[in-house]
């Protein structure tokens, strides 16, 4: 009985328009502002003036109650307003987002050093960590020790640029000072410093005197793997290799090995992928063969184990190399490899997050 | 090497496709670079069969033919060939089809023709037309009954294939077509033989008399005097050739290779040699002084020879040298001289099949700069049992092509006779090596496919092989694991991957660290770059280079920086101004007796637009030195957080902890173009040492208090005493100072800047009283005053903040 006399039941009555005042478009906001608390006849106006015929012990609870309502309702009718505004002005005088955002600049690795981290983070996965040396070696290093024999042709494919310096006379043998031509120097370092299982890749610069042109550089990059350890095979290196391929160029990749010839392995086999570009049919990138040469690898030969302190007859090896900076031109489709050496910001932004030119 | 599909097909007597014959050479191990159909101009030649030949009405000289090509409609040919004859074949080229060798030389695409007054509706070709000979006499008659309109192509053997394979150093024995062919033999399963001398009676070459260092062969004494050059040496002597051109089919065989013919005798060799692998030489016999024939090396005095090809070559003491009686006549395995060149003239020839010391040849060779087909395979090896076999093959070709008589058994100087190695193989090593077991008759099988022969089965289980001669790379036991694997198929090897252990070895902390200092510098907004050592720059510890690719860049780099303004001005030179470039590369210093020091280096280099231009307004501004300076303090950090960074006169450089400069930040001078921005440009040493891990630091607790210093700071005063000041006189309360202002001018002294400094204190454990605040300000601006002479500017903004 005493809720009636109050009002309470009047109050309850209010909360449907309350919410649905989000919904109204701006007249019959302005309509319903009037309606609730114009200060003549508005709905909770006209609950307020009841408070003073109210018993005192009443007045309080429900001048708090009607109080609330009337913040809330100004609330709700102030923030419809706001949106009203908001989504009229986004009409009139709207902001065209087709205006090019605010970018910051960015950087990024070379494409060959993109390239050798994914090769890299490949073997890492495989087993491998990350062995270097220097570049400038000692004839014995980069050729004696890995079974090049002084007169022979196969030292023809090493056009090798010398140190205008004596000899070095280092254990066991030194020779003369040149700039490393692969990083197979590193496998005789590795060998000599630790002990199997050995399960190292070696990335690296490596120098020939060949001149620039589209697809030669006097100096390019060369990452080399090599496993020893007793029990490994032929086997170990096609499944190794083949993993690596499979994760690098795609699961479905198809892999084929070739007989080849490196002083310093022995079997040797040139890993081919499939052609990158035509997928197997044929194409100028590939020669119409459908295959790309992808790397070279072999069985350690045994001298060469010997050379590093190894027993060839308990350990077995072997050993893969290839060039990133090859990889990175069948992986980019960059037509000319001297775009590798420019520094041209042209060609830089282009592997920067999003490819953007900013240049 | 150049391979001729249809030679190959000679030897294993079965046709051969093209596209299979590179699929299997490439699984051999001798992939096929390139691949060039010959004769492919000749697609629309056809037989013809000319029906009639009438007298031309209006030239004596030219007939009207009628020629039935097969087409069903017969064709009217003017012919001016005086052999054209009714009833028989040549090959016909009808009106649009093209001819090789036309007039001019080049290919001709036939039109209809009027020659006086008579309509030709194609032509009869000549051999010259066809390119398959010189012969213009006449055209071209056709031994074959092939029906009109069949393609040329199909009647003549012509049609080939030129196969250029990469051979590997180690196979000199596929440097001839026996090789290339005993490879595919092994591959196809089938044997191979010798192609028959086309039109060559059955000659019967007697075996070669065998004696040791000397002997005489047709009246001409040959000695062998340098043992260590030469093993072993046939010799020939045939009279009475007659030296013209080589029969067509041998021309032919020798232009399908790229081999120009020559004359009969000296096609007979380069034949031989095409084919076995066994380079050959002819002498003219009677131009031998003595007569004599030495192996020597030269003597004192002997200081030049005038080679086949007419220069004038220098000898040394290696150089092993032909001479006859009275002085040096070859340079043997590399070229004969031009005074015992066999002429039209000759009439007696000596041949010779050598073998000369592989290493030898090669250091004349390169001495020299002469390299050619004989001391291409004279340096990888020769087979030292089968010159013999060569010399045969050579005799019966000068006599079935140059007649002569060959007066008396050939000649083999071998002084040290010996067998080709033997070698054991375990077949428990083949099984560790390739990781599969593989039964013995599959060994035998393999083993036996490359020409070795497995001569006994000893009990202890080695397998005894001896090797071909024709596979000097034969010489131990993981040679044959390597040919039973090839034979065997690589591809039969299954792809398993099994355990393996990993290896002990930490990666390599300078990697480590360089990838780092990369992720950190491209986080910077710069771009990586990779630049070559090679530089003009020289210096006292600069490594210098004996063979420089080019003259001026004879020196490795000690520095990085120049290398980079070297790639600036490659994008100024192509209008780009917005550049930010870094490094990390290898730098070298000589130093006596040892090898060079490498260090690797941190270098970057910055100019243009600090941020990209907006339409906002933002992006005008370009790079300071103040940019400089951050991009420093970061580099020093990646790269040597060990090292601090001091001001050294006009620039930053960093100093490592004992003392040494180990960086250096600068605004460069280049010849930049006038849009360009300021040049600014860093060099930091990467230190290898492994980087501690970052510490944890307890994160504040209790509110700061900051106050804003407006401070008076006369000229000499740098802001560095001043924070160090400040940090001495507050204590451990005072966590942090900022640089928010500079100014000069108006309401400050001449000779004083004002700088405005932002202090923020913390006590770890309470919330610091604003009573306390004041304390240490006052403490601070005292302690400035006293040692500085550092006041507060009374003017200046303050804005004390709780927070």
């Amino acid at each position: 009985m005493a809720l009636e006399k109050t009002g309470f039941a009047d109050l309850d009555a209010l909360l449907p328009r309350l919410e649905r005042l989000a919904g109204l478009d701006a007249d019959p906001l302005e309509a319903e502002h009037i309606a609730l608390l114009g200060r003549k006849s508005g709905a909770i106006t006209e609950l307020l003036k009841r408070l003073p015929a109210l018993p005192i012990d009443q007045r309080k609870a429900f001048g708090a109650a009607v109080n609330r309502l009337k913040t809330e309702a100004e609330a709700l009718i102030e923030a419809r307003r706001t949106a009203l505004e908001q989504a009229r002005r986004d009409r009139s005088e709207a902001v065209d987002l087709t205006m090019p955002p605010r970018r910051r600049w960015t950087g990024a690795d070379h494409p060959v050093t993109r390239v050798i981290d994914e090769l890299l983070g490949i073997f890492r996965e495989l087993g491998f960590t990350v062995a270097v040396g220097p570049e400038v070696e000692t004839e014995w290093l980069n050729f004696g020790a890995l079974n090049f024999r002084p007169d022979h042709p196969a030292m023809d494919l090493h056009d090798t640029i010398y140190l205008d310096a004596p000899p070095l006379n280092e254990a066991p043998r030194g020779g003369r000072l040149l700039l490393r031509t692969h990083t197979s120097p590193v496998q005789i370092r590795v060998m000599q410093a630790s002990a199997p299982p050995i399960r190292v890749v070696m990335p690296g610069m490596v120098y020939r005197n060949d001149p620039f042109d589209p697809s030669h550089a006097p100096g390019f990059s060369q990452i080399e793997g090599l496993a020893v350890d007793e029990g490994l095979s032929f086997v170990d290196l096609k499944a190794t290799l083949v993993q690596f391929a499979r994760r690098f160029f795609g699961p479905t990749t198809k892999v084929r090995f070739r007989p080849s010839f490196f002083p310093f392995t022995e079997p040797s086999a040139e890993m081919d992928v499939e052609c990158q570009l035509c997928h197997g049919s044929g194409c100028p990138a590939c020669k119409g063969t459908g295959w790309m040469e992808i790397l070279g690898s072999g069985m350690v030969h045994p001298r060469v184990l010997e050379n590093g302190g190894v027993d060839p007859e308990r350990y077995t090896g072997f050993a893969w190399g290839m060039g990133p900076h090859r990889i990175a031109l069948l992986r980019y489709g960059v037509p000319d490899i001297r775009l590798f050496y420019e520094g041209d910001m042209r060609f830089l932004t282009q592997f920067g997050p999003g490819g953007q030119g900013d240049a | 090497m150049n391979v001729s599909r249809r030679w190959l097909e000679d030897f294993l007597r079965r046709p051969l496709e093209t596209g299979d014959l590179v699929a299997r050479l490439g699984m051999l191990g001798a992939p096929v670079d390139a691949v060039e159909p010959l004769h492919a101009g000749l697609g629309e030649i056809r037989v013809a069969l000319v029906e009639s030949v009438a007298p031309h009405p209006s030239a004596d000289r030219l007939r009207l033919c009628t020629v039935n090509d097969g087409s069903g409609t017969p064709k009217r040919v003017v012919c001016g060939a005086p052999n054209v004859t009714a009833g028989r074949r040549y090959p016909f080229a009808a009106v649009g089809a093209t001819v090789p060798h036309g007039k001019g030389g080049g290919p001709m695409k036939l039109e209809r023709a009027n020659i006086r007054g008579e309509v030709s509706e194609g032509m009869l070709c000549s051999a010259r037309e066809l390119g398959l000979g010189q012969d213009h006499d006449g055209i071209l008659e056709l031994a074959t009954d092939a029906a009109p309109g069949t393609p040329l192509l199909e009647v003549l053997p012509i049609a080939d294939d030129r196969l250029i394979i990469d051979v590997g150093p180690n196979r000199p024995d596929l440097l001839g077509h026996k090789g290339v062919a005993r490879e595919l033999g092994a591959a196809y399963g089938v044997p191979i033989r010798l192609p028959a001398i086309p039109g060559a009676e059955r000659i019967d070459v007697p075996p070669p008399r065998r004696e040791a260092a000397t002997a005489a062969a047709g009246g001409i004494r040959i000695t062998l005097e340098d043992l260590a050059g030469c093993r072993r040496f046939h010799a020939a002597s045939i009279r009475g050739v007659k030296v013209g051109p080589s029969p067509a089919w041998l021309q032919s065989r020798l232009e399908s290779v790229g081999v120009r013919a020559i004359n009969n005798v000296v096609d007979a060799t380069n034949y031989v040699m095409l084919e076995l692998s066994q380079p050959m030489h002819a002498f003219d016999a009677a131009r031998l002084r003595g007569p004599a024939l030495v192996v020597r090396r030269p003597r004192a005095g002997e200081s030049t020879l005038v080679t086949l090809d007419n220069v004038s070559r220098p000898l040394d003491a290696e150089t092993t040298v032909i001479a006859d009686a009275e002085g040096v006549i070859g340079l043997a395995g590399i070229m004969g001289g031009a005074s015992t060149e066999v002429s039209d003239a000759t009439t007696d020839v000596l041949l010779e099949a050598a073998w000369w010391e592989p290493s030898r040849i090669r250091r004349t060779r390169r001495r020299l700069g002469l390299s050619t087909e004989a001391s291409y395979r004279f340096e990888r090896g020769v087979d030292l049992w089968a010159g013999g076999d060569a010399m045969r093959r050579c005799v019966e070709l000068v006599l079935a092509t140059a007649g002569g008589t060959l007066t008396e058994p050939p000649l083999d100087l071998w002084p040290e006779p010996s067998h080709p190695p033997r070698i054991f193989l375990r077949p428990a090593r083949v099984t560790q090596v390739l990781g599969v077991e593989l039964p013995w008759h599959e060994l035998e099988r393999c083993l036996v496919a490359v020409g070795a022969t497995v001569v006994s089965k000893p009990a202890d289980g080695r397998m005894a092989v001896d090797v071909p001669g024709w596979r000097p790379d034969l010489k131990e036991e993981i040679d044959l694991i390597e040919e039973v694997a090839r034979i065997h198929g690589y591809d039969a090897f299954p792809i398993e991957l099994r355990p393996a252990r990993v290896g002990s070895l930490p990666d390599a902390p300078i990697e480590l660290a360089a990838s780092a200092v990369r992720q950190g510098l491209t986080a910077e907004g710069l771009f990586e770059v990779i630049t070559l050592p090679m530089t003009s720059q020289d210096a006292p510890d600069a490594v210098r280079l004996l063979n420089p690719l080019s003259a001026s860049d004879r020196y490795l780099r000690r520095e990085l920086l120049s290398g980079l303004v070297r790639q600036v001005r490659f994008n100024w030179d192509h209008q780009v101004r917005d550049i930010r470039l870094f490094e990390v590369g290898t730098v070298f210093r000589a130093r006596p007796g040892q090898r060079p020091l490498e260090a690797r280096n941190v270098v970057g280099i910055v100019t243009g637009a600090r941020e990209p231009l907006h339409w906002t307004g933002t992006g005008k501004a370009d790079f300071d030195r103040w940019d400089l300076g951050g991009f420093f303090q970061a580099a020093v950090a990646l790269a040597n957080p060990a090292a601090s960074i001091q001001v050294q006169g006009n620039s930053w450089v960093a100093v490592s902890e004992d003392g040494r400069r180990v960086g250096r930040a600068e605004v460069l001078s280049a010849d930049a173009p006038p849009w360009a921005a300021p040049l600014l440009g860093f060099e930091v040493e990467l230190d290898p040492a492994p980087r501690p891990p970052v510490r944890f630091r307890p994160l504040p607790s209790t509110p700061s208090s900051e106050r804003d210093l407006a401070l008076l700071l006369p000229d000499g005063v740098a802001a560095a005493q001043v924070i160090r000041v400040l940090r001495q006189a507050a204590g451990t309360l005072l966590v942090g100072v900022a640089v928010l202002d500079e100014y000069r001018g108006s309401g400050v002294e001449a000779g004083i800047r004002s700088v405005l400094f932002r202090l923020r204190f913390r006590a770890p454990d309470r919330t610091l009283e604003t009573a306390e605040v004041d304390r240490l300000e006052r403490q601070v601006l005292a302690a400035l005053e006293r040692e500085l002479g550092v006041r507060r500017r009374e003017a200046g903004p303050e804005r004390p903040k709780e927070g």
